[in-house]
């Protein structure tokens, strides 16, 4: 078989499983409706419980599980290509944890209790700012390593700060309700989450997948990269802010969720000839994949006890990286 | 025209000054060789040509400028030094990317590119391990496909830092002799080295630096002399004729007190 017909293969399997895991995604739930109602509710015309479920709750709730996958798995692998580094992920620029943070300056205060939005659009600001910062300590002249560096800077202040307001909460629930916040959920999000955060993340993906054909020459480093055409600042650029639009729309409505963009990109990697650009699109929908599948399993593993989808990413995530680096050590420098 | 011409160019890296005003022109059909001992500013003078890093002069590539990022790409390859594979691709696909510079972001490399591809791989004898990872190879076997990749590139004027580092006689050989067959098709190639020998051999011309300066440009035995070698390298050389060609061999460093000697003469 060609490299490339292999190739459509591996996008057609990792279609085919987004789009079983979306409809399951679709018909699971604590509400036992059946698979055939569910889906026939979402187009009918009847506005009975069961169609106020599925479009209300079951169909938002979906749609984020694919969108944020698709994010961290698109994101993941950019990152990895950019910095030439199997290890980097979203979280690596700083803009999950000053999403975080804004969310948990907007519940500290009370923001979120005042107006339905206010948790959210809190935690871009907070993305934003730590892009801005990131950016500028960069500078014109910065290279990847700044970019990192300020990363490392950026997330460690966030944490303190989340610390801070944790240590300063006035009262036990509103330190509760920020660490259960923090621990990443797509339980009851509503069509207006998916509608504040997809322009974020549709323009974010319109930025890191352009950046395909760069990504490869990047393979043979930053000069042979240069010499063959690539402007590595404007990759700097797309990298950059397409992750923080897009990672930060997703934690923003969701909350972070760890390990999709380290482990997707690695995984998928041997699958597409390690190319780096041929890896976006599968790891966007790996990334997809493996969210949905994760959002399905806390709903069938502990119903009612609202099992955060974080938590289970990482339980999954890390034991499986372990074995990941375990069997490719000897290949690692 | 020349494809490369380089007039008064400075480079300071890290506030130490590595290139002192170095002119040069390289015409179409020229095998030139960049030679000097180690920190004489051979890399930086190529990553310099090409806008890797910045300088103070005139730099113009095939009698332009203000040539971007892209158009550069089609007219200036380069081989940098470094040798580092980031992702276990295929040969084939590395070889591929010289082919960057032509098509659009999404575009699927065509006919011409393929041919291009192939005939780089066939000239670096790779061919055989098309389909193998590139980072699996042997330091020599990678080196090639390197080469091929900036063969592939098919612009009119090569940079080559060090590229027969870590080749085999045979393959060192070949490789000098595909650079000499572009220059003989009407292109150009510039290729820094420490091997004397192969130099002397095989390029038209030779550029002697030594910390910044160009002590030395014309053709190899008008550049090679016992007495630039003694003074520049610190070697006592043997220097012969054997098979219709120049032949020169280090054989021993000079002693201190003698080099102060030369200096001064």
């Amino acid at each position: 078989m060609s490299d490339l017909a292999r190739y459509r293969l591996v996008l057609a399997v990792l279609a085919l499983a987004t789009l079983i895991l979306f409809l399951l995604s679709l018909t699971v739930g604590p509400a036992a409706i059946g698979f055939g109602d569910s889906l026939s509710a979402l187009f009918s015309e009847k506005r009975d419980a069961i169609a106020l479920i599925m479009r209300e709750i079951r169909l938002p709730r979906a749609l984020l599980g694919l969108m944020i996958g698709a994010t961290l798995g698109l994101s993941g692998a950019v990152l990895q290509g950019w910095l030439r580094n199997p290890l980097a992920e979203p979280g690596l620029l700083g803009v999950s944890a000053s999403a975080s943070l804004g969310a948990v300056i907007a519940i500290y205060s009370g923001l979120s209790a005042a107006f339905a939005l206010g948790l959210p659009l809190a935690a871009l600001a907070g993305a934003v700012l730590a892009v801005l910062v990131v950016q500028a300590m960069a500078g014109l002249r910065g290279g990847a390593l700044t970019i990192i560096l300020s990363g490392v800077a950026v997330s460690a202040f966030a944490g303190a700060m989340t610390s801070l307001a944790l240590n300063l909460s006035p009262n036990p629930f509103a330190a509760l309700e920020i660490m259960f916040w923090m621990l990443g959920s797509l339980t009851d999000r509503s069509m207006t989450h998916v509608w504040l955060a997809a322009p974020f993340m549709l323009a974010g993906w319109a930025m890191l997948a352009s950046l395909g054909r760069s990504l490869d020459a990047l393979t043979l480093g930053n000069d042979a990269a240069v010499s063959m055409g690539v402007d590595v600042r404007r990759v700097q650029f797309l990298a950059v802010f397409g992750t923080a639009a897009s990672v930060g729309a997703a934690t923003a409505v969701a909350g972070a969720i760890g390990f999709v963009g380290l482990v997707v990109p690695h995984v998928l990697r041997p699958l597409v000839g390690a190319r780096p650009s041929r890896l976006l699109p599968a790891s966007a929908l790996g990334g997809a994949s493996m969210l949905l599948a994760a959002d399905i399993l806390v709903r069938i593993i502990a119903p009612g006890r609202d099992l955060k989808l974080g938590v289970l990413t990482a339980i999954v995530g890390a034991p499986f990286f372990l074995w990941l680096v375990y069997r490719t050590r000897r290949q690692l420098p | 025209m020349s494809l490369l011409s380089v007039s008064g160019l400075c480079v300071s890296l890290g506030g130490r000054p590595v290139l002192k005003g170095v002119s040069l022109d390289v015409a179409p059909g020229e095998f030139v060789g960049l030679i000097g001992p180690n920190g004489a500013g051979k890399s930086t003078l190529l990553r310099a040509a090409l806008g890797l890093v910045r300088g103070d002069g005139r730099i113009l590539i095939n009698g332009n400028e203000t040539l971007s990022i892209r158009q550069r790409a089609r007219h200036a390859a380069y081989l940098p030094q470094e040798r580092d594979i980031a992702w276990p691709v295929s040969v084939e696909m590395l070889v591929s990317l010289g082919r960057a510079p032509y098509g659009t972001a999404f575009s699927r490399p065509d006919a011409e590119d393929m041919k291009a591809i192939d005939r780089a791989m066939q000239r670096m004898e790779i061919s055989a391990f098309r389909d193998r990872p590139a980072t699996e190879l042997s330091g020599g076997e990678k080196a090639r496909v390197l080469i091929a990749r900036v063969l592939a590139q098919e612009a009119p004027l090569l940079l080559a830092d060090e590229p027969t580092a870590g080749l085999d006689p045979s393959h060192q050989i070949a490789s000098m002799r595909v650079f000499a067959d572009l220059a003989s098709e009407g292109r150009a190639v510039v290729a820094s080295m420490h091997d004397l020998g192969l130099a002397a051999r095989w390029c038209s011309r030779l550029i002697l630096l030594d910390r910044g300066i160009i002590i030395a440009d014309g053709p190899p035995r008008a550049v090679l002399t016992a007495g630039r070698l003694r003074a520049i390298y610190g070697v006592e050389a043997y220097l012969g004729e054997a098979m219709g060609g120049m032949v020169i061999q280090p054989m021993d460093v000079v002693a201190a007190d003698a080099a102060d000697h030369e200096d001064k003469e």
